[in-house]
């Protein structure tokens, strides 16, 4: 029992972070109807950001901070994470725009191929570990078959996951911004016809995001505390997996797969063979999505004759 | 044998070719079509038409197999008959279809939709041209002719060997596809793009395409939308091509009361996915739940004074 | 530093610029804006670095790399201005690629840590000029009149004569190489049988993607499966030689196309990309995982080599060159191989073009132009799609069989989603639906990147700096540029598959990408 619920907290948390990404998957794909195969590399930069500025910080700054610095470096990686992120756009999605379907389909393997060098290149092939920064928690439950630990970790990631989703939910449902956004999602061309600046639009929803996208990429560097080039590849493809699972485009949907995907692998790691984990993950994601053709929380797509 | 017709104007009760039974279409809670029944008639033109929203292209769709309806039946019925008891016996039998020489009662409703125009011979257009726009209009044609073509093709495998019984086949699918280019005076294009022809040369290409199906009954969802007055001219024309020289049945939704009330044996008349008026276009055009429907007039006496005024 | 590069817009960024005079303080502030991002972007990569040291973590700082990428930067974004924005005088043109060159052979002999001086500055100016060279052709090319249609016609007139031309370039490539390069020939043929597994791979997946429209994401599953089931055959059941093992393994791949097809094929566009993805993946753990079956991580080693009719190519009596009475050379082997992997390419282009032209082939393309007309046409969507990935998959599986007895040795990382998407960039780069496109692309992509494995010669300048390490950074920016160059391939025109006066080629805007739409 003390077993099981450990595992659903550990799920959780890490569902969190797929889900963080996922988002910004899901919000690219409702928007211009692309996969940005890229996504999973900014969450990579992300963390690879967060790992330089919690060093240069804390060399500045000395370990007593603690706090302080890591609220800094949340801030300094979301803001050069949204550089990168719109960079990309720029760059290799902006000039595709209303072109061939598969283009920038391409173009985004290629830019996820040219971030996973540079960053090797550049910072090293080898796996970057950092020690855990933030320790202790409270015992929640204690058995005869073991203890349920809610750590301090546990509820930074969780409790920023739920304020960023509520900002989130309220920026889409009640701003401006969000307005223009799920106008240029059913039709841009109309959207731009009614003096909605598509392109920056479009540029601000990659830039949201890559800010999200950092946010995982912070959190998990300090509760997996590994990283390297090549984490945004499976972390990626998990992400994309949360967010066709709870319906591409549909963002609670995006954060509810998120969250499966993490219970998922978590579970399957705690019960059975831990190198079948992500065999597991996949598996399901088929059989979802044959059974649910549009996911748990997508529009059904009513065929259009 | 057919039967003998009492009157040209009964064709659609003495010998149809189609007929809809209690066809009901549910969305979620919306009703688009409700407890519709109507036949079409073997030779008839027929027409199905209504305002915006009447639910015509949803029957469309449930006739071909794209919607799966939630309540009725549908049954195509070839050949001379007798068809009564070949129906009840595949309607009781759980059968999709049942064939017998010449004659066959099929059950579309249960059919799958590509099974529809292959099995059934129900061919149709779409309102918004489905053609395949990276394929020339001769491919268009070929493609059409798929079915015949794989078996001829010894479903690919003679095909690849190159024998020669393909080679034949596709020479007599060119021939067909070349015989409807110049029935829609399309030949000059036959090796241009389909998506590169003008509105009116897209509509005549997708009903010979439809036609190279070799169907029974052709259904045109609205032909003549966006067509200048000569170009519906000519459809007119094409569609009575269709019927007499090809024994093949027509069903048409369309807007254009010109081209309905001057093709048209027999008109169906829907509202709200109900139907108001069935009948031959002489009596449909006279009808007050018609011309209220049309009009928009709420009370059927005013509706009547519209009718005295239009007769008058 | 070439890291810096992947911040700089492409070429054809400058197509959206508007048209007018160049300004030069226009242009400086759009260099600086550029700079200045950069200068961002590389501030934690470039600027900084983490090393591990004893138990933890070291920063270092290498703020010159990081002016060094912030020049270029703006340099290059300046030349770009001058030579695609905008109408540069040619004085402009000139001052800039001047200045440009002069940056670069500036930064070299900062830079790098060894070799003399002016050799440094010399290879700097040299690798300046041929980064303005480069563009000042794209410029070119750019100002060029646009083709009239009589031009395309003209094209594809020529494209039968390419065509044979190609051919028998292929046939006797092997024979060109070991007689004119005789000092490099097991590496050029062993590039070409490289080249050539890689078309005979696009060339599979153009089934899919190209002609069908089903975007496959899980491709190189098959080619797995292809492999293994090559490898696993040949090594316990010994006595199933080469040709009955290739055709089995190809069965085996189509078969695995088809179970794997028959549940996922009514998944629409992006749904069923992201399954065949997953699927993709599903195959290579189990792959690494079921020890018992595939040997796991370490693979599985000693498959046999093809033998040419029973004759093995090796040393001594009964051997190939024994039988012939030729001198003993391991590259007859290599010869044989390439062979071989060009015979499988050339079945897998005749079949497809076969198919092509048949109602099969046809209702292919239709199901990727209209996949509601084509049901509305009696056509059975859910078997034409299962029979192009089928055959896909069975080329896939008879290009893997290839792979294994090729490296004689097969592992689950030869079998990752970036061979798939490598395969689907070549698809997509070359031209949907165009098999020419796929040579294209193939060549240009796979031999690229081969040949800049090649150019260590670089490092023997610089001591320190290996710029094998930038090819996959360098392919990554080529294949973001060419699809901005030309975002529907090399080859984008089709052509139509039944001709009844006169073949014209139709073009890419007319013809659909697949499902989806």
């Amino acid at each position: 029992m003390e077993y099981f619920i450990q595992q659903l907290i550990n799920g959780l948390t890490l569902g969190s972070i797929y889900g963080l990404i996922a988002i910004g998957y899901t919000m690219v794909y409702g928007i211009i109807g692309m996969i940005n195969f890229a996504h999973g590399d900014v969450f990579m930069i992300g963390s690879f950001i967060a790992l330089t500025a919690f060093l240069l910080l804390t060399s500045l700054f000395g370990p007593a901070f603690l706090p302080v610095v890591l609220v800094l470096v949340l801030i300094i990686t979301m803001l050069f994470c949204v550089a990168w992120g719109w960079s990309i756009e720029k760059i290799a999605y902006r000039p595709l725009r209303g072109s061939f379907r598969l283009a920038p389909l391409i173009t985004a393997i290629g830019i996820s191929i040219v971030l996973q060098n540079f960053v090797q290149i550049s910072q090293g092939a080898r796996v970057k570990p950092l020690p855990p920064q933030i320790q202790g928690g409270v015992t929640l439950m204690e058995g005869a078959t073991g203890v349920v630990q809610l750590s301090w970790m546990h509820m930074i990631i969780i409790a920023t996951t739920v304020v960023l989703m509520t900002g989130f939910s309220l920026l889409i449902s009640r701003t401006s911004l969000g307005r223009a956004q799920r106008a240029c999602e059913q039709d841009r061309k109309m959207a731009a016809l009614l003096g909605i600046d598509v392109d920056r639009t479009i540029s601000l929803t990659f830039v949201m995001g890559a800010a999200l996208a950092a946010v995982a990429g912070f959190m998990f560097l300090l509760r997996y505390g590994v990283i390297d080039f090549y984490i945004g590849f499976l972390a990626g493809i998990k992400a994309f997996t949360a967010a066709v699972l709870g319906g591409i485009g549909s963002l609670p949907g995006a954060m509810l797969g998120g969250l499966l995907i993490g219970l998922i692998e978590t579970f399957w790691s705690g019960y059975f063979p831990i190198e079948y984990k992500d065999v597991a993950t996949f598996s399901i994601l088929v059989v979802l999505l044959i059974f649910l053709p549009s996911g748990l929380l997508g529009k059904p797509e009513v065929e259009k004759v | 044998m057919t039967t003998p017709l009492n009157s040209p104007a009964q064709r659609w009760l003495d010998t149809p070719l189609l007929s809809v039974e209690h066809l009901t279409m549910r969305f979620g809670g919306i009703v688009a079509v409700d407890d519709l029944s109507f036949q079409v008639g073997r030779g008839d033109i027929t027409a199905l038409i209504g305002p915006n929203g009447a639910g015509k292209t949803t029957v469309f769709n449930c006739l071909t197999g794209f919607y799966k309806p939630s309540e009725g039946r549908i049954v195509m019925r070839h050949g001379p008959g007798p068809h009564d008891a070949a129906l009840a016996a595949a309607h009781s039998g759980g059968l999709r279809h049942s064939k017998d020489g010449d004659s066959g009662v099929f059950l579309l409703e249960r059919m799958p939709d590509f099974e529809i125009p292959r099995q059934a011979g129900v061919a149709r257009t779409f309102q918004n041209i489905r053609l395949f726009g990276g394929m020339t209009v001769l491919e268009n044609l070929l493609v059409a002719q798929h079915n015949g073509l794989m078996v001829a093709s010894g479903y690919t495998l003679g095909g690849i060997l190159g024998l020669p019984g393909y080679r034949r086949a596709e020479k007599k699918a060119i021939d067909r596809a070349v015989y409807w280019l110049e029935q829609t005076a399309l030949l000059d294009r036959a090796d241009d793009p389909a998506g590169d022809l003008s509105y009116g040369a897209q509509r005549r290409l997708e009903i010979a395409r439809a036609m190279c199906t070799g169907p029974k009954l052709l259904c045109l969802d609205e032909p003549a939308a966006g067509l200048n007055p000569r170009e519906s001219a000519e459809l007119n024309r094409l569609i009575r091509t269709i019927r007499d020289e090809h024994g093949t049945s027509v069903l048409l939704i369309e807007h254009d009361m010109g081209v309905v009330m001057e093709i048209s044996d027999h008109v169906v008349v829907l509202d709200y996915g109900v139907k108001i008026a069935d009948g031959s276009a002489e009596t449909v055009r006279n009808d007050p739940k018609v011309i209220a429907a049309y009009l928009g007039v709420e009370d059927e006496a005013e509706a009547e004074d519209i009718v005295e005024g239009v007769a008058s | 530093m070439a890291t810096a590069s992947n911040i700089r817009p492409g070429p054809t960024r400058a197509a959206s610029l508007e048209q007018g005079a160049f300004v030069w303080s226009v242009a400086l502030a759009d260099a600086a804006k550029a700079a200045a991002l950069a200068g961002i972007l590389g501030f934690f990569f470039i600027g900084m670095k983490t090393d591990i040291a004893g138990d933890g973590l070291v920063l270092s700082y290498r703020w010159a790399a990081l002016g060094h990428a912030v020049l270029i930067v703006f340099l290059g974004r300046l030349l770009l201005d001058a030579l695609l924005g905008k109408a540069a005088p040619v004085t402009t043109q000139m001052l800039t690629a001047g200045i440009f060159i002069a940056g670069i052979a500036g930064i070299m002999t900062q830079d790098a840590t060894g070799g003399s001086l002016p050799a440094r500055a010399l290879v700097g100016a040299v690798l300046g000029g041929l980064i303005v060279a480069v563009l000042y052709g794209v410029a070119l090319w750019r100002r060029r009149p646009a083709p009239a249609r009589a031009e395309a016609t003209r094209q594809a007139r020529f494209a039968i004569p390419i065509g044979i031309a190609l051919v028998l370039l292929a046939l006797t490539l092997p024979f060109l190489i070991t007689t004119f390069l005789p000092g490099q020939q097991r590496q050029f043929i062993d590039l070409a049988i490289l080249i050539l597994t890689y078309v005979m791979l696009g060339w599979g997946l153009n089934i899919v993607v190209g002609l069908a429209g089903l975007l496959d994401l899980g491709y190189v599953a098959f080619y797995a499966v292809g492999a293994y089931s090559f490898a696993l055959l040949s090594t316990c059941f010994p006595f199933i030689g080469f040709w009955s093992a290739l055709p089995l393994a190809g069965m085996l791949a189509g078969m695995w196309g088809l179970v794997l097809g028959f549940p996922v094929l009514r998944l629409r566009g992006d749904y069923l990309a992201i399954v065949t993805l997953a699927f993709g993946e599903i195959i290579r753990v189990v792959l690494l995982n079921w020890v018992d079956f595939t040997n796991g991580p370490n693979g599985i080693s000693g498959v046999p080599k093809p033998t040419f009719f029973g004759l093995e190519f090796s040393r001594g009596e009964g051997g190939f060159a024994d039988f012939f009475g030729l001198e003993f050379s391991t590259i007859h082997r290599f010869i044989y191989l390439y062979y071989i992997i060009l015979a499988l390419a050339f079945l897998t282009n005749f079949v497809t073009l076969r198919l092509r032209k048949l109602p099969i082939g046809r209702a292919w393309e239709a199901l990727r132009e209209d996949e509601i007309a084509c049901r509305a046409l009696g056509i059975n969507t859910t078997n034409t799609k299962l029979t192009a990935f089928g055959i896909g998959a069975m080329f896939g599986g008879l290009a893997g069989a290839f792979f294994a007895t090729r490296q004689g040795f097969v592992s689950p990382e030869s079998f990752t989603f970036m061979e798939s998407a490598i395969i689907l960039a070549i698809v997509v780069l070359g031209g949907l639906g165009s098999q020419m496109g796929v040579v294209i692309a193939a060549t240009v992509m796979i031999g690229g990147i081969e040949m800049l494995r090649h150019i260590s010669f670089v490092g023997q300048i610089f001591p320190g700096v290996d710029p094998v390490q930038y090819r996959m950074i360098i392919f990554g920016l080529a294949m973001v540029a060419i699809m901005i160059w030309k975002p529907r391939g090399f080859i984008s025109r089709r052509n139509p598959s039944a001709v009844l006066k006169e073949r014209k080629s139709i073009g890419a805007d007319l013809v659909s990408q697949g499902e989806g739409h």
